[in-house]
Order: structure tokens, then sequence, then C-alpha cells
């Protein structure tokens, strides 16, 4: 198997998430080459055949060019499956090659099982296998789910020529909102989730935070709610934070969220529906509804 | 001006899911359904221009699936789109990506949008691929991931959503496709005078042939429960109990309680 390895470049550099394309690569056994649109002066570490062309020229976000540099590289390189990690610009850009390819698509693949990609459905809950018909497949890898791998060595280069004209112009890039709180650093957080129902009961999930001596975090939807800062979102497009106990309070446990709590020492889940997938990762699931037991925990450890 | 927005019926993930006899996808027996959590900010976003813009430009939603998703066209209707169009496919469950983008661009591209809002991904799949399938085959610019949009005569600026919060800046000019994100916006409930309106409103029926369904590009099976990881204390019962086990829990398993904190 031929695989053409799509590395992504963020603010000039390949990200750090490269080293998961490689590990998948590993996983199969399979033949890799790269492509990889960005700073001629810090190229992937790989001593293969890397598809390149510069950022300087192409933009870090540009996907109609971009799509047409990849469809060069695939013409030259003829793989049998274009890997992706599935980020903001690698599921952006993935399923427009698929389309020019006329290709399979599967997005955010955790495993591999035979001819097959294995994928989370129904919000983690379940899973599927799903083989392609085409000769061709376009694959997104879920963050975290395959190892690791840099490869070392320096590339050999392929340039790649840019066509510009685009239907889509970066404009500029927006940093995330300063509203202040840096969970990064707590020893404990306790979490409100779109479960805990109401802005009136987020005050439960402060009561508790203030028992535990904690600071009060957020999934999206308690965000976006407007029941809490975004500051205080775990997850992807929020902080990722690593604290000894995080307690989840409605929360059923999206892979966008884990991403930013599972390296937490001990994780508490207070969930109704015990199959949520927050289950994965915690070390202690209480099946309850919160708005009876996070007042009980609250009043024990005032006692 | 034309837009059309595309919404998904989705099961309430809280449910159990069984699986079907092929392993393909669940069983809808006991299931309750509702409309695609992305999708209800792209009818927003597109009811709130028609607003912007005085009322002048026309809505149609479209849905793909069995009888029962017209309660989810019908509900779009409710909140402000003025045509439905259900294209009745009994098999939508099993169609994959390319599919499904071949049914809506198959019916967008003779009618001409200015522009069409889409969920980002839909919360049962996830594929994230058919809005982008979509504007590929109709050959028009589109942005995914969409946290801020805005329209000034025929040309777009929309904010995507990038790692860690942070925002990509964007403009473009119509016709367009944009994919939804969480944050958008905030979806209207639908008013009872807009619940009446829409209930006898006619909605425009299509079989998958007449929209132009292709054959897929994938197969799936094993459907199947994820297989669990996760190797943590599972507690059930009075809330007052399992607060004494939790507290005792806590002691024996971290020292955060040992911090001075929790007194
Ligand atoms: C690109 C992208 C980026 C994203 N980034 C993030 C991110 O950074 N952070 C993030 O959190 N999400 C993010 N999301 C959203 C994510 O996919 C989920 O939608 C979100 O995490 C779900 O939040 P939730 O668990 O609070 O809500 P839900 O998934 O709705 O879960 C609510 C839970 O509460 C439980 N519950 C309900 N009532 C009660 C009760 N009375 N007592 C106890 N439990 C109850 C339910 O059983 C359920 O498990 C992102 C999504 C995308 C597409």
């Amino acid at each position: 198997m031929k695989t053409l390895l799509v590395a992504e470049c963020r603010q000039g550099r390949p990200a750090d998430a490269t080293a998961e394309l490689f590990g998948f690569a590993r996983t199969l056994g399979a033949e890799v080459s790269v492509a990889y649109i960005g700073n001629p002066d810090d190229l992937p570490r790989f001593d293969g055949l890397v598809y390149f062309a510069d950022v300087r020229d192409s933009g870090e976000y540009d996907p109609d060019v971009h799509k047409r540099l990849l469809l060069q590289a695939v013409e030259a390189g003829r793989p049998d499956a274009v890997v992706f990690m599935h980020s903001s610009w690698g599921w952006d850009l993935a399923p427009r090659v698929a389309a020019a390819l006329k290709a399979a698509q599967v997005t955010e693949v955790t495993g591999v099982v035979g001819e097959g990609y294995i994928v989370d459905s129904c919000n983690g809950k379940m899973r599927r296998t799903v083989r392609p018909l085409t000769t061709t497949v376009v694959l997104t890898l879920q963050p975290g789910a395959f190892p690791a791998l840099q490869p070392g060595g320096a590339p050999e280069i392929h340039l790649l020529r840019a066509e510009h004209g685009s239907n889509v112009e970066f404009i500029r890039y927006e940093p995330p909102p300063a509203d202040g709180v840096d969970l990064t650093r707590a020893e404990v957080i306790v979490s409100a989730g779109r479960g805990v129902g109401s802005r009136e009961h987020v005050e439960l999930v402060k009561a508790l935070a203030e028992a535990l001596g904690g600071e009060v975090g957020a999934s999206r939807p308690a965000v976006d709610a407007g029941w809490l800062e975004h500051s205080r979102q775990v997850g992807t497009t929020g902080q990722t934070v690593s604290p000894a106990l995080y307690v989840a309070c409605g929360i059923s446990g999206a892979v966008q969220h884990l991403a930013g709590m599972k390296g937490a020492a001990f994780v508490l889940a207070v969930n109704t529906d015990r199959d949520a997938p927050i289950g994965e990762v915690a070390d202690l699931f209480v099946v309850a509804d919160l708005r009876q037991f996070l007042p009980a925990l609250t009043a024990k450890l005032k006692r | 001006m034309k837009i059309l927005v595309c919404v998904k019926q989705v099961p309430d993930l809280e449910s159990r899911f069984v699986p079907n006899a092929a392993g393909t996808w669940f069983e809808e027996a006991g299931l309750a359904f509702r409309m695609n959590d992305y999708d209800e900010f792209a009818v927003e976003e597109a009811v709130r221009i028609k607003e912007q813009l005085g009322g002048a430009p026309e809505v149609t939603v479209l849905s793909i699936g069995p009888g029962r998703v017209v309660e989810t066209v019908r509900k779009a209707m409710a909140m402000g789109c003025d045509h439905g169009v259900h294209v009745m496919d009994q098999d939508a469950a099993d169609r994959d990506p390319w599919q499904i983008a071949a049914m809506i661009a198959g019916f967008a591209g003779p009618r001409r949008f200015d522009l069409i809002f889409t969920g980002m991904q839909s919360i049962d799949r996830g594929s994230g691929q058919v809005g982008l399938l979509t504007a590929e085959r109709l050959g028009i610019a589109c942005v995914t991931t969409v946290v801020g949009f805005s329209l000034e005569g025929r040309r777009a600026t929309a904010e995507r959503e990038l790692e860690g919060g942070a925002r990509g800046v964007v403009g473009f000019g119509l016709p367009a496709l944009v994919t939804c994100q969480l944050g958008l916006n905030t979806p209207r409930y639908p008013t009872l005078p807009g619940i009446m309106k829409s209930k006898k409103r006619e909605i425009e029926c299509l079989s998958p042939d007449e929209a132009g369904l292709e054959a897929p590009l994938t197969m799936v099976s094993g459907f199947a429960p994820q297989v669990r990881m996760g190797s943590g204390t599972v507690l059930e019962g009075d809330a007052v109990e399992l607060a004494a086990q939790v507290v005792a829990l806590l002691n024996e398993k971290t020292a955060v309680l040992r911090r001075g904190g929790a007194q």
C-alpha cells in the first residue's frame, strides 16, 4: 500500500500531529511519501519523498490552491491512500480532494481492520467499519488514535507548482477571546455540560467546585448557552487541562471534549446515561441526576 | 436571492442503540428523532439573512430520509423557511456522503441557489463531507466550520473556527455553500403561529432518482457498541449514599481532599 501523508503547516511549522500520520503509516506497514505546503527552512523530518510547495506563495489556508497542489502530488505519486489529520485544515481540504478524484473518503479513522477503516458514530457510543469501493481512498485520522512517530532524516524534494486563483480569500487570523481564566494549572476542575440543563443549575456546579477548592470548567454547549465564559471551555476549541481531579457534570464525552481533559489524573463523571462515552475515561462513574447528586456531594464535603 | 438549507434528522444520542441485522446502522424502533444540532444553526442563519434583507430572499429547506423527516422539514418551516422539499428515501441511513451530496447537488444545480447552508457535520455520522462534496460538485465556493457570517451585496465574510478557539476570517463571493458550527447563533424556537402555518404548507416530494442518486463509494459493516477501554468503577443508588461513597473513594484514590481546599 502506498500512502501520501498530507502534513499541515501551522504558523510556518509542520503541525505536531504530523507524527501521527507517520504512526498510522507504520501501523499499516505502508510505503510513505509526504505532501507539505510549508516553509522550506522547516520541513518535516523524514528521509523520503516530499511533494512540496512554498507556503509564502500558496498561503496557509487557501483550499482551492491547496487542492490543486495535492492533485498534482496524487497524479505524480499515484498513492492508494491520501491521509490527513482530522483538523480544521484537514477536514476542510480532504473532501475537496476526494470530490476531484471521485474517491471514497473515510472521516476520523480510529483503527484499521483488513480493507476497512474503523470510525466512531453516535457521539462515540457506537463504531462501524467503512470499506472504500474506489481504488484511491481519502482518509482523515482522529487525533490521538494512532501513535506519534518521528522518522527523522532529510527529505528528497519534488516541487509542486501553484496555480493561483481561488474562490475563497483568507483575510486574517483572530486569536481566541481572552477573557482570562487559566485552567491549565488548576488542581481540581468541575465542569458543567449541557446536562446541567439551565443557568440556575450551574450554581450547583459552582458550589461543588468551591467545596473542592477548584475551578469551574465547561463543555462547548454550556459556553454557547452563555452559562459560562469561553475561557472555561475544555476541549479542542478550548483549553487542554491536566488536573489531579476532573469532575464532568452532565457531559457526554464527545471526542472534542475528551481531547481537552483526558490528561486528568482522576476523572469523576456524573451522568444519567450509563452508556455515555465519558465512561471511556472515567475512573469513577456516578449514574445519577446531577440535580440531586451534586448538592449531596457538596454537603458531604462541607461536613 | 435564493437560499437553500439542508437538514438531517438524527436520533437522540442518549438512547441505547441496537444494531440492525445487516450490521450497517441501528434499529429505529423506539428511538426519538430530531433536527441535527448543527443544522439548526444553518436554518437560523438562513432565516436571519432573510430578515436582514427585508424578507426578500426565498428560503428552501431540504431533507433526505424516510417519512419521519417531514417533521423536521416542518420544524424548519415553522422557524421561517418558505418552501419544504423532501427526498423520500427509505434507505437514506445506508447512503454514504457521496450519495447524499449527489442528491442535494442534483436538486440544487438547476435551481441556482445563491447561498446554501448545511451543518458542519451530523451528530450521528459526523462525516463532515456532505457540504463540501455538494459545493465541489456544484463548482461553488465552500467555507466550513463557520461561527460568524455576514453578507454585503453578493460578498460574504465568514469566520472559521480553528483549534484552541482561534478564528480564520475569509471572504468570498456568491454563490457559495457555508457549513455551520456550534456557536454561530442561537436557534429560535418555532412560534405557535409559525407551527400552525407550516402544517398547512405543501412539501415538494422527490424520489432519490429524481434528485440524482448515484452508486455508493463505500460499504459499511460491523456497526456495534464501542469497545470500552474504561475500567472505572460505576456507582448507582441514592444520592446521599453515593456522596459518601464518592468522598471515600476520592480520599482513597486522590490527594485532592487533603490539600485543605475541601474543609
Ligand atoms: C470542530 C468541533 C470542535 C468542538 N470543540 C469542542 C470543545 O472544545 N469542547 C467541547 O466540550 N465540545 C466541543 N465540540 C462539541 C462536541 O462535539 C459536543 O457537541 C459537546 O462536547 C457536547 O457537550 P455536552 O457533553 O455538554 O452535551 P451533550 O453531548 O448533549 O451531553 C449531555 C450529557 O448530559 C447528560 N445528562 C442530561 N441530563 C442530566 C442530568 N439531569 N444529570 C446528569 N446527567 C445528565 C446526558 O446523559 C448527556 O450525556 C466541538 C465540536 C466540533 C465539531
